[in-house]
């Protein structure tokens, strides 16, 4: 899976999920910091778009491919992200001819304790 | 009560994600704030365009907005992000550094509410339209001078 050159800033990394759906995982490090002790906001709203990248791409590789351009994103940040290793996953919750809705959520220890989700939607422009 | 200076509050050195991304302070008005984030190679989001990545885009708006509240209640305090909202209006050009500006709209007990836009050279053509809510966790945010006055 190709990762945009932003993934490395964030130190993020593709994990596979059983099934063989993308998680995004991001350490801690001194360059995703906001105030001391916690990751920044905009770092998590990065991990959670990479996420989101990275789930539509896997959904588009079964239907030849195409172009993903961002519409709107809106992120709820739900706790605050600690010095810990952080996952995200995107989840594509329709993928019509020009439009995908993707879901992407963000978390630490506990899938269901999220730091952070976001709902995206993305113009496709297949090839 | 006028104690803050924002600009001596951004000049301590760069630090975080936001110094990761050379994000600067950029101008201060009375109510209002811009802030820098200058185009680099490695905050590409689409290799083959050249554009940049949203979050690089989205820490600006962040950090924007958050200053903006900071800006109106003329002090500092630790609040939290409880949602941003980011419409991206058009790519922005490859190359070009990338301005935040954002105002605050209200500002109660313990959530304030903003707003901005990002443009890369032209604000009469902007790159995208923020919206962002911020919540203080414990305590309430002051009343500076001028929030006083309309009370």
């Amino acid at each position: 899976m190709k990762l945009p050159p932003y993934a490395a800033v964030l130190k993020a990394t593709v994990e596979l999920a059983e099934d063989g759906h993308p998680v995004m995982v991001m350490p801690f490090h001194d360059d995703v910091i906001g105030r001391p002790g916690f990751l920044q906001g905009g770092a998590i709203s990065g991990l959670l778009e990479v996420a989101a990248i990275a789930a539509l791409q896997h959904a588009l590789e079964s239907e030849g491919g195409g172009r993903i351009k961002p519409i709107n994103v809106t992120v709820d940040f739900q706790r605050g992200g600690r010095d810990k290793v952080t996952r995200a996953e995107g989840i594509v919750t329709r993928l019509g001819t020009r439009v995908a809705n993707v879901e992407a959520v963000a978390w630490q220890d506990d899938r269901a304790k999220p730091i952070a989700s976001a709902r995206m939607n993305y113009l496709i422009a297949r090839d | 009560m006028s104690g803050f200076d924002l600009a001596r509050f951004m000049n301590r050195g760069s630090w975080g994600h936001g110094g990761r991304l050379g994000i600067t302070l950029h101008a201060v008005g009375d109510d209002w704030v811009e802030m820098a984030l200058p185009y680099a190679e490695d905050l590409i989001g689409d290799a083959d365009s050249g554009v940049l990545a949203s979050g690089p885009i989205i820490a600006l708006m962040d950090m924007t907005t958050s200053l903006a509240v900071w800006k109106r209640v003329d002090a500092f305090v630790p609040h939290a992000t409880l949602d941003l909202r980011i419409d991206y209006l058009r790519p922005a050009t490859p190359g070009r550094t990338v301005i935040g500006r954002a105002e605050c709209l209200r500002v109660t007990r313990s959530i304030a509410f903003t707003r901005g836009l990002a443009h890369d050279g032209d604000p009469a053509d902007p790159i995208a339209n923020v919206s962002a809510t911020f919540m203080l966790p414990e305590g309430a945010y002051p009343r500076s001078s001028d929030r006083g006055a309309e009370q």
